[in-house]
């Protein structure tokens, strides 16, 4: 299992590797540290999306631990990168949903166009593989048609879904969800919500609503409130993530579209900023292209070649 | 939507205006920070770098005036510097033979489909018959999302099978359009990666059989610093004649919309501005640029409180003020007015020289203050909201209790009150009022 993780996130990085990352390889692959070298490090971090400020804090930190230990060598140097970036990702709770409950509530929110739907999708699939019985409740009545978008993948995947009307109260699909779920006796509610800005007050009060109607139907529901994030989307996801934190407790983030971007450096700001762990990522468009979240394998994915 | 940037860069030239001159050391200074906040604004690094290199060769010659402090000569060389990188608002080009092609490109995610619905509303107000094309077969449930959006809107949608390869589709649309008398073609393609050359291809197909007159990029105002690759990845392939930037109205910084104009040369057509289909804007350089120096926004602001001011209610409490009449119950209609503008740190950031407040009153403490208030007038008699004068101490517990304050935040809100009626009596004088008037007019 963990070597079939591996190997999809280094797939999925490939492009992270051969772009950005790969050229720190190339630049701390060989020769002695020098100042320049410093520099160029900064500058291909910053590229990665990591963010000049992360970046500046992970070099100042690096430089530190490489004179302290005395490092000359430019390959060691990368070696403490390393371990520093690791670090950075792993300054909070593992990355495992806990899903030994009579019946788990995941509730998916997340700004417009991050991926959530195909999310949820590929979460479904993810856990019916393992064979848990996943009822997936149609909570975006907001958008057009994007009840019609997770009914066609209820059925790809087999997982039932509960819907509404479009611009019916989502309150009532989180309701009607969670009740048919113990009703059938299923093992897993994903319930999708409308996109919405992390800056909409109102937007995010409802989502408040939705976790209360949760937490009135199933002890301690929703268990999970996950954050899909855009890994396409530079130093904004930080404030998404604070805000989403902030106004309805997240307790983990997927970020998705990893495969497409030459970024993933969003994925360290948010480790070093949230104490909120990453739970999966998405490296494609296939239902099977959504992987836990392992910090080491992306670590090593980032630098070592295919 | 460029808040933070705004910030970063008043924060640096705060500093540049306490000193009376500019050295050499202080454009380092100033440099340094505006790299900074540009990077965290997502601009792209080597756009940066440029942009930051301009800005020094322009800044050290400088010749210092006696009118202007160094402070404020350098936020005029960014200004103009960025309102050159943004360019000039341009509209569509829909000259020559009807159908006008229009076609919408990007990453999935991005907005493309809501964002045609938005176009094709915005063009049949200014009197085109747009018609939508389903282009988009991959995304499950994206033909059917555009339907529903056509049906909202009354507008035609054109769609087929989604076995039917998209290009067919596409070709089939225009032939509809003709005979069907629609001027305008919105093609909605479906999401896909810049290096995904399968689904690329078939954009150029698309593009080579309808020949539009407008390639559009649809970018998330959001995205990082692959914003250029994916910008280069489409123009490369299709040509871009122009950008749409969606999704400005979350606090993106936006640095995207600098790094695509700067390295594909296309200009910015419009901005996606919230969830409703009537959201969307034409792209005002001007505005944009001034957003980000902090000299506010407030063409916006007008634009928006005539929007959602209620004028006759702004009117008769106006009148009220000037009659010396204002009691608490226009007051708190007046709140409520306030409150529809949106969140209260938005509006304080449009307003000029304002975003500085943000940062040393929390909005947020100033919003439950605007509650609190709301809540002492509402759980007042209306005779009470008439005559304050009749609030006496059994009175002022009753309240407190009903709105869960206290009595010392009643007599506040009250002597606040009273401050307020004193000032108003004197506007009465038309010479005050006319003072008033021009400090207010100063601000356009």
């Amino acid at each position: 299992m963990f070597g079939f993780n591996r190997n999809k996130i280094k797939e999925g990085l490939t492009r992270t590797r051969n772009s950005v990352f790969g050229q720190i390889t190339t630049l701390m692959g060989g020769g002695d540290i020098d100042d320049e070298m410093w520099e160029d490090l900064e500058a291909l971090l910053i590229q990665a999306d990591v963010g000049a400020e992360t970046s500046m804090e992970l070099i100042e930190t690096v430089r530190e631990r490489v004179q302290r230990e005395g490092i000359y060598r430019a390959v060691d140097a990368q070696r403490v990168l390393k371990e520093e970036m690791q670090n950075l990702l792993d300054g909070y709770a593992p990355s495992k949903i806990d899903e030994h409950r009579l019946v788990t509530v995941i509730l998916v929110v997340g700004v417009n166009g991050s991926g959530k739907t195909t999310t949820i999708a590929k979460l479904a699939n993810y856990y019916q593989k393992q064979g848990r019985r996943v009822i997936l409740g149609a909570g975006d009545t907001f958008r057009a048609a994007a009840i019609d978008q997770l009914k066609i993948w209820g059925e790809r995947v087999g997982s039932t879904v509960i819907a509404h009307q479009e611009n019916a109260d989502p309150g009532a699909v989180v309701f009607d969800s969670l009740k048919s779920a113990l009703a059938r006796k299923a093992d897993m509610v994903i319930i999708d919500t409308a996109g919405r800005l992390h800056t909409k007050f109102n937007l995010m009060k409802e989502v408040e609503k939705l976790k209360s109607i949760a937490r009135k139907q199933v002890h301690g529901a929703p268990h999970e409130t996950l954050l899909v994030l855009d890994g396409t989307t530079g130093q904004n996801a930080l404030s998404q993530a604070k805000h989403f934190k902030k106004a309805v407790e997240i307790t983990g983030v997927v970020v998705t579209k990893l495969d497409g971007t030459a970024k993933g450096g969003v994925v360290l700001a948010i480790g070093k900023t949230l104490e909120v762990p990453v739970r999966f990522i998405g490296v494609g468009e296939g239902v099977d292209d959504l992987i836990p979240f392992d910090s080491k394998a992306f670590v090593d994915g980032l630098f070592e070649e295919v | 939507m460029f808040e933070s940037l705004q910030d970063k860069l008043q924060g640096v030239f705060e500093q540049l205006n306490r000193r009376g001159r500019l050295s050499e050391a202080d454009v380092k200074l100033a440099l340094r920070e505006v790299r900074m906040a540009l990077l965290e604004a997502d601009v792209n690094f080597k756009v940066v770098k440029e942009f930051v290199g301009r800005i020094r060769e322009r800044a050290i010659g400088i010749e210092l005036s006696k009118n202007i402090t160094p402070g404020q000569q350098v936020v005029k060389i960014v200004h103009e510097e960025l309102l050159e990188t943004l360019g000039d608002s341009a509209p569509l080009d829909l000259g020559g033979k009807s159908p006008h092609v229009i076609m919408l490109v990007g990453l999935q995610g991005s907005g493309k489909t809501t964002t045609a619905a938005k176009l094709a509303l915005h063009l049949r107000k200014s009197k085109h018959s747009p018609l939508l094309v389903a282009a988009d077969t991959r995304r499950p449930a994206a033909i059917e999302q555009l339907k529903v959006l056509g049906r909202q809107l009354d507008i035609p949608v054109y769609s087929e099978d989604s076995s039917v390869p998209p290009p067919d589709i596409c070709a089939n649309a225009i032939k509809v359009a003709k005979a069907g008398a629609n001027n305008i073609v919105i093609l909605d393609t479906a999401g896909r990666l810049q290096i995904d050359e399968a689904l690329m291809d078939e954009l150029v197909q698309i593009k080579q059989r309808t020949s539009p007159k407008e390639v559009l990029l649809v970018a998330d105002s959001m995205t990082g610093q692959e914003a250029v690759r994916v910008a280069e990845g489409f123009d490369e392939k299709v040509d871009l004649t122009g950008l749409i930037l969606t999704k400005i109205d979350g606090d993106a910084r936006g640095g995207a919309a600098i790094s695509i104009r700067s390295v594909t040369g296309v200009p910015i057509k419009f901005l996606g501005t919230g969830e409703k289909l009537n959201e969307i804007e034409v792209f005002h350089p001007d505005r944009l640029a001034s957003r980000i120096l902090g000299m506010g926004d407030v063409l916006t602001l007008i634009e928006r409180a005539e929007e959602v001011i209620d004028e006759e209610v702004a009117e008769r409490s106006a009148k009220k003020l000037l009659e010396g009449n204002f009691n608490l119950e226009d007051f708190l209609e007046q709140l409520q007015q306030i409150k529809k503008l949106g969140p209260l740190n938005k509006v304080i950031d449009m307003l000029p020289g304002m975003g500085d407040i943000t940062k040393t009153i929390s909005t947020d403490d100033m919003e439950d203050r605007l509650k609190r208030t709301q809540a002492i007038i509402n759980s007042m008699t209306l005779t009470e909201r008439r005559n304050p004068k009749i609030l006496n101490s059994s009175r002022k517990k009753r309240v407190a209790k009903g709105s869960g304050t206290t009595v010392q935040e009643i007599n506040q809100l009250i002597s606040q009150f009273r401050q307020m009626q004193k000032m108003m009596k004197k506007l009465r004088n038309p010479r005050a009022r006319q003072n008033l008037m021009n400090m207010f007019g100063g601000f356009r």
